[in-house]
């Protein structure tokens, strides 16, 4: 019992990991029908960045990890900004291209990561408390577990008050609906375009710095690890549903740790899953239709 | 004003649009007066839609000028036209269906005092039922938010797509009502396959036939009675049937 509870936090642990990723590829997706395979390289350097100034301003307080965190999603925020700038906005409306060019940043985000910081991970240092455990119906779950979950809980909270009370968030809402006529009613939607890569990148970012205290470490392939179990859950989710990317995180996540500690099949569990969810519901449990 | 009024809100010489890649819109030529409502005519696939879509950008000009009140638009992106004056009603309405009636209204919203008071007049269903999702609303009510979006603006020229397609005889009458009153304050360009409406509304006619303009008549009324035009380019049969759907639609017989 107490392992399956371990299991069920640890896995939505995960899946919270994967939903700071999912939930910006959604949106993206959803608004500019722009499948984004450098969200995993906003990670990335969130991460890479924040280790370097936790190391210069002490690591293993709390200042430092919530200084880390906002530094997480600004440089996330940031280089996903300019990615959509001086890459993804040349190529309007050329939906191939515009796939093709973040493919191409993805890679050389790695070459380049590899050479600034080298192949091998970086051990990084979280508050004390991270370290510990603590006692949830007898199960000892490791305390970055909370924090985890309770930092993407936050985003999410947050993008769903962005998007609901304000108008640029109403503009997304009916943007991922019909794209087109939004700009019919003489708003200009590259601005959203731009806004929404900032969020998703920003998150991105935030989920960096959870990663590499998740799991220990950064390393230049930890964006694109998590990248493609963030693009399964999108799928599964609904491309576009922000909430149907929340519940297929969890899934996924859970999922993927149970399967994984007594059969050790969670990746092959979880690629099955989102098969039958293409067989049975092709656009994913909350998308919109066609 | 009085003086411009000769002069028309809209003028678009030799028009070509593709959409992806193959020509819809085909060599167009036409002038929209400044104040009335000219009807866009022909039969299902000759071009009406995407002509109006092209006059606003929203599907690629691949040649020929567009004139907005004496200003070039064609080469203008979508929301830059809509921004200098430029009202679209969408064929299938086309309202935001997971958002509320208040937040497709919102989101209309171009001026600094968004003429409220005139869609509340005309569409007193759309205050009552503004936090209902728009994609609730039946097609009638859909068409209304849909008008009103665009009667929110002050607008130098409506572009007016199927407004009463699909829609029951008592509401085609009341959308054709709101056309009216529209019509008092900009000119309508629209397009309309219900002929009594068009009898009922429109001034003058242009009318395609393979993404060509193939007729222009400053008198839709004359037009619509001469049989043998009617026959030739909108495959009406006879006056007979024209009457009919006349009665039809104004609810003499259903």
């Amino acid at each position: 019992m107490s392992t399956l509870i371990l299991l069920l936090i640890t896995g939505v642990g995960l899946g919270a990991l994967y939903f700071l990723v999912a939930s910006g590829l959604s949106l993206i997706y959803g608004l500019m029908g722009v499948l984004n395979f450098a969200h995993g390289a906003f990670l990335t350097l969130g991460a890479f960045v924040s280790w370097e100034m936790s190391r210069r301003i002490g690591e293993g307080t709390w200042l430092t990890f919530i200084i880390t965190l906002v530094i997480g999603a600004a440089v996330g925020g940031v280089f996903a900004a300019l990615t959509e700038f001086a890459l993804i906005r040349p190529l309007y409306n050329r939906h191939i291209e515009q796939v093709l060019v973040t493919v191409g940043l993805s890679l050389a985000a790695v070459a380049i990561f590899e050479g600034v910081w080298g192949t091998d991970p970086q051990y990084t240092k979280g508050p004390e408390w991270f370290t510990r455990t603590t006692d949830v119906l007898g199960a000892q779950v490791p305390n970055d577990r909370f924090v985890t979950i309770i930092v993407a809980a936050l985003v999410l909270l947050g993008v769903v008050l962005f998007l609901k009370k304000t108008r640029y968030g109403m503009i997304i809402r009916a943007g991922v609906e019909n794209r087109s006529m939004v700009t019919a009613l003489g708003i200009d939607v590259r601005k959203a375009f731009t806004l929404v890569f900032t969020i998703g990148g920003a998150a991105a970012g935030i989920g960096g710095v959870l990663a590499s205290h998740y799991f220990g470490y950064v390393s230049p392939a930890l964006g694109g690890s998590l990248l493609i179990f963030a693009f399964i859950v999108t799928v599964i989710g609904g491309l576009g549903s922000l909430s149907g990317a929340a519940i297929a995180s969890v899934v996924v996540g859970v999922l993927q740790q149970i399967t994984n500690f007594y059969w050790g099949v969670g990746d092959f569990v979880v690629i099955v899953l989102l098969a039958v969810v293409l067989l049975t519901k092709p656009t994913g449990l909350m998308g919109k239709t066609a | 004003m009085s003086q411009e009024s000769t002069e028309p809100i809209l003028r678009v010489r030799g028009l070509h649009a593709a959409i992806e890649g193959s020509q819809v819109v085909d060599g167009v030529d036409f002038e929209v007066p400044a104040t009335g409502i000219t009807a866009l005519l022909g039969r299902n696939g000759v071009g009406k839609t995407s002509t109006i879509k092209a006059i606003i950008g929203l599907i690629q000009r691949t040649g020929g000028t567009i004139e907005l009140a004496g200003e070039r638009i064609d080469k203008v992106p979508t929301h830059k036209i809509i921004q200098r004056g430029v009202g679209y009603v969408p064929e299938d309405r086309e309202v935001f269906s997971a958002l509320s009636v208040a937040e497709n209204l919102k989101l209309a919203e171009r001026d600094e005092h968004p003429n409220r008071q005139l869609v509340e007049e005309l569409f007193p269903d759309l205050v009552k039922r503004s936090s209902q999702a728009a994609g609730s609303l039946s097609g009638g009510q859909q068409q209304m938010a849909s008008l009103a979006r665009a009667l929110l603006n002050v607008n130098k020229l409506l572009l007016v797509d199927e407004p009463t397609k699909g829609l029951a005889p008592k509401i085609v009458q009341e959308v054709a009502e709101a056309l009216t009153v529209a019509a008092h304050s900009v000119p309508i360009l629209l397009v309309e396959q219900n002929l009594s409406v068009v009898r009922q509304l429109a001034a003058g006619a242009i009318i395609l036939s393979g993404g060509k303009v193939v007729h222009r008549t400053d008198s839709a009324t004359n037009f619509l009675d001469d049989e043998a035009l009617t026959q030739r380019f909108l495959g009406v049969q006879s006056e007979e049937a024209l009457e009919q759907a006349a009665e039809t639609t104004s609810g003499g017989i259903v």
